[in-house]
């Protein structure tokens, strides 16, 4: 625990009459986030679990792994096993990518210049998983833990920052962030899906233990009994707060702020589960609880099912309760657009259901409006009733304009970053201000409530997206 | 909810995607938002969104005119029939302001500005929308309602005309549109009149309606003055103004002045609604209060310690009472709906402390030194909206230091890959 007194040189004139004693406890565990909003909507998941109805097809959407250029290795109607490779990253050879299940590899659906969109994926009767030899985690040396896990398909469940991309196998990060706490919209609630997975979540974290200098930091709830807070060699946080305290990027800045140069890890802990059953029984088990959630939905519930799946053969065992709804393959701040013949995402674990906004609405930029959330007051009425459910559809509410309002960001933006500057930043493409304003510390994710609140309705996550993808390429 | 509006909506659906792609598209789209808000839905990223777009943030900003407005129309004619009969001896608010004659004044002197803003004002964007392809936008609303009520009276609609074309040509469509201007659009309006036409916007003949053109005095040869509490005390005569106005006159807005400035009371209540909708900065608002009343204690101060003699033509501004700045004038109209403007104010938190508080202390400055027209607000926004982004500058490069000296007390770990790494391994092996 130190003091640290900000200095800003030339600008002390306009620091002088703020200038006030900062701790910086890196020792305490808990972290209390005040600036945020909880987006309560109707059609949370019910905590009940139901098997979902097997799938024939499973597909790899390639656009869950972003920046990864893939090499196949299998032809098209090849015969494949479950956690047998499908293709691996060009840049970096040993890296797999591998089958959820056991079937043919019927399509090989190909985009413009031939970039690689889906696999299609028909799944055996009979289920046959390859079976890798089981490793130590305590004996075997950090580069064999690797080399393991990068065979065994479970490297790309983590993901590195800067860039939020798969992680580079040859960094050394600093730390690893896991974090159970959820706040997201209608997300899966990390407690509940992780349900008696003790052993798996104990050999994944002594496994990510290895790969740092660093610690293993693993945040849940307040006062929650998740899996997680039973966990043996991690540094435990407890978080309290609105919406974004659950995402890692938060936690990261509150913590151990990324700076240039360094590199941190992160993992969700139902990759965690995956990760830990490879490293128990040499198998990749791609099997996953999935929160399918959303107004359009009869019954919200959970689901287990498999990465890769039709989101029909759960969706439609739960119901739906209107003809004009999108189905998005996570959740409403940060998934991506679906259909519900389309595939459970690599890395969610939750599919929501809302309605379309695809209608007009008269006098809709001035009449007093009650069954909206609203970050003002300007005859919009959520601030009575904040614990209100709302059932928002997808109408963005208004037309894109250049940014005009100032200040708004920074009341849902914990971090210490100028969300403002940093996307104009990104907007103009300029490198030295996007590095020093700190674009090293954020993900896309990290901006879906500033997006959300924007009146401007400007596309923050994919102003992010291409500023950090411009500062992959131009610095790597 | 009737089949009729439903095929109203479906004819407008139908007519919008006619002129889809064509040059005519954002003009017909302008009119069909004012109607109803598009189907538009969002596509990645975040699939819901707030209510809030920017028409409501505008709107929100009109809706706290209005009072001002609707009282500046009563007070057009409250100033000018008191000007030429004198003064109501037992003032009632009923009997002697909210009456018809009065508000007719109103319509026929206020009404005109605020239909020649916005005709004006609107076509210029409609023009440059069409031309350069892009959506109408919302900057304009407030500006519209903005310039008719820091405009003298008897502005003649001519000047305003072109003034508007001025503004909004140079201030904002040169520099993108809304959201890219540097200097407030109404502000630059307003300068631009002040510089070309100085007869028409200072001295004692322009603050109440007829002064101009001379009418003269109930049962008397002398054409009415129309002379404000400022330029009263700029001429040292501070014993004529308060035999006219009373304090609670010049907080309630009883007193000639530009249209709609007159009013502290209602400009406070619609100061308030703005904060109370989290629209305005209120940091800009109450650093910009102090700011002002910094000034104006220095000025008493001065006066105190007897550094000024009386005969000096500062004395008499000087002397006034540092709180009254804030109660005459367009002081607090300046500080609640143009300092607040967030394009042409500082963007971050802190900057905006620094902004408000120079735009209230320059006002004050201005306002005492300047001989000619003992007026400040609109020179010390233009100035500071110049210097919003230095001061922006100077708070964001705090942050960067900040994680720059994290940087330096960081300990980078070497890649796996690298050489050092493997050094680092044929040690320990």
């Amino acid at each position: 625990m130190g003091i640290y007194y900000e200095n800003y040189g030339f600008s002390t004139i306009f620091g002088t009459l703020y200038v006030k004693p900062k701790v910086y406890n890196n020792m305490s565990k808990d972290i209390r986030i005040k600036k945020g909003l909880n987006i309560n909507l109707v059609g949370a998941a019910e905590q009940t679990t139901s098997k979902a109805v097997l799938s024939n097809v499973y597909a790899i959407n390639l656009d869950d792994f972003h920046g990864i250029t893939p090499k196949m290795l299998v032809k098209q109607g090849a015969e494949i096993k479950a956690g047998e490779a499908l293709f691996y990253n060009k840049n970096r050879e040993d890296m797999m990518f591998v089958s959820p299940v056991s079937g043919e590899l019927v399509e090989i659906n190909r985009g413009a210049r031939r970039r690689i969109l889906t696999l299609k994926i028909l799944a055996d009767k009979e289920q046959e998983t390859v079976a890798h030899k089981k490793i130590d985690v305590e004996k075997v040396s950090k580069e064999e833990l690797k080399a393991y896990l990068l065979n065994g398909g479970c490297w790309p469940f983590i993901k590195q920052r800067p860039y939020d991309i798969i992680a580079d196998p040859d960094a050394n990060p600093k730390a690893i962030f896991i974090s159970g706490y959820t706040t997201a919209p209608l997300a899966a609630n990390a407690d509940y899906i992780l349900k008696g997975k003790e052993a798996e979540l104990q050999a994944a974290v002594n496994a990510l233990g290895k790969l740092t200098p660093g610690k293993v930091h693993v945040s849940v709830g307040k006062s929650s009994a998740s899996t997680l807070s039973v966990l043996q060699g991690v540094e435990l946080h407890r978080i309290s707060g609105p919406h974004p305290a659950g995402l890692v990027g938060t936690q990261i800045n509150k913590l151990d702020p990324i700076n240039k140069g360094e590199t941190v890890w992160t993992v969700s802990p139902q990759d965690l589960i995956i990760i830990g059953e490879l490293l128990l029984t040499g198998k990749f088990n791609p099997e996953r609880t999935v929160a399918l959630a959303g107004s359009s939905v009869k019954a919200p519930k959970y689901y287990t099912t498999k990465i890769g799946t039709e989101i029909s053969t759960f969706l439609y065992g739960s119901g739906v309760n209107s003809d004009n709804f999108r189905v998005i393959n996570g959740d409403v701040l940060t998934g991506s657009k679906s259909k519900p013949d389309g595939h459970l995402g690599y890395y969610n674990n939750t599919v929501t259901a809302i309605p379309e906004g695809d209608d007009y609405e008269f006098f809709g930029w001035n009449k007093p409006i009650f069954n909206k959330i609203s970050a003002t007051r300007a005859l919009t009425f959520s601030w009575l009733q904040p614990n209100k459910k709302y059932d928002l559809d997808t109408n963005t509410n208004g037309e894109h304009r250049a940014f005009v309002v100032t200040g708004m960001y920074e009341k849902v933006f914990p971090m210490d970053i100028y969300p403002l500057q940093l996307l104009k930043a990104c907007m103009v493409q300029d490198l030295d201000e996007m590095e020093q304003l700190g674009l090293y510390e954020v993900a896309p994710e990290d901006f879906a409530l500033t997006e959300f609140i924007c009146v401007s309705k400007q596309p923050h996550q994919k102003i992010i997206r291409e500023g950090l993808d411009l500062l992959h390429k131009e610095i790597g | 909810m009737s089949d009729k509006r439903l095929t109203f909506k479906k004819r407008l659906h139908i007519i919008k995607h006619h002129y889809r792609g064509k040059k005519m598209a954002p003009a017909f789209n302008a009119f069909h938002t004012f109607l109803f808000t598009p189907d538009e839905t969002t596509h990645n990223g975040s699939h819901v969104r707030a209510a809030d777009d920017l028409k409501r943030t505008m709107n929100t900003v009109i809706l706290a005119l209005v009072p001002v407005l609707l009282f500046s129309m009563f007070n057009a004619g409250y100033q000018h029939y008191s000007a030429i009969n004198g003064f109501p001896e037992n003032f009632s608010l009923l009997e002697h302001f909210l009456t018809w004659d009065n508000f007719w004044i109103g319509i026929v002197k206020v009404l005109p500005l605020v239909v020649v803003s916005y005709g004006v004002g609107l076509l210029v964007e409609f023009i440059f929308a069409v031309i350069k392809g892009h959506e109408v936008e919302e900057g304009y609303l407030v500006t519209g309602m903005l310039v008719p009520l820091i405009m003298p009276i008897d502005t003649p609609l001519w000047m305003l005309a072109v003034a508007v074309v001025f503004g909004v040509v140079i201030a904002k469509e040169v520099f993108g549109g809304t959201g890219m201007n540097i200097l407030n659009p109404a502000l630059t309006i307003r300068a631009f009149l002040f510089f070309a036409y100085p007869t028409w916007m200072s001295g004692d003949k322009v603050w109440v309606h007829g002064a101009k053109e001379g009418v003269t005095q109930a049962g008397s040869a002398d054409a009415i003055s129309g002379e404000t509490i400022l330029g009263y005390l700029a001429q040292g005569n501070e014993a004529a103004y308060q035999a006219k106005y009373s304090l609670s006159d010049m907080f309630f807005g009883f007193i000639p002045g530009s249209v709609g400035e007159t009013s502290t009371f209602l400009i406070l209540i619609g100061g308030l609604f703005l904060i109370f909708s989290k629209i305005a900065s209120w940091r800009i608002m109450v650093s910009a209060v102090i700011g002002s009343l910094a000034m104006g204690l220095i000025f008493n101060g001065i006066v105190d310690a007897g550094w000024i003699p009386e005969y000096s033509k500062f004395y008499g501004l000087m002397q006034f009472d540092f709180w009254k700045h804030l109660i005459v004038g367009g002081l607090a109209f300046g500080i609640v709906y143009m300092a607040t403007d967030p394009v042409t104010g500082s963007q971050t938190n802190r900057g905006k402390w620094f902004y408000g508080f120079f735009i209230g202390f320059i006002s004050v400055m201005i306002r005492v030194f300047n001989p000619g027209y003992p007026e400040g607000v609109f020179l010390a926004i233009l100035l500071m909206n110049v210097f919003a982004p230095t001061i922006d500058h100077y708070v964001i490069r705090g942050n960067v230091k900040r994680r720059m000296k994290r940087l330096k007390n960081a300990v980078v770990l070497p890649t796996d890959s690298s050489a050092a790494a493997k050094e680092l391994k044929a040690e320990t092996v």
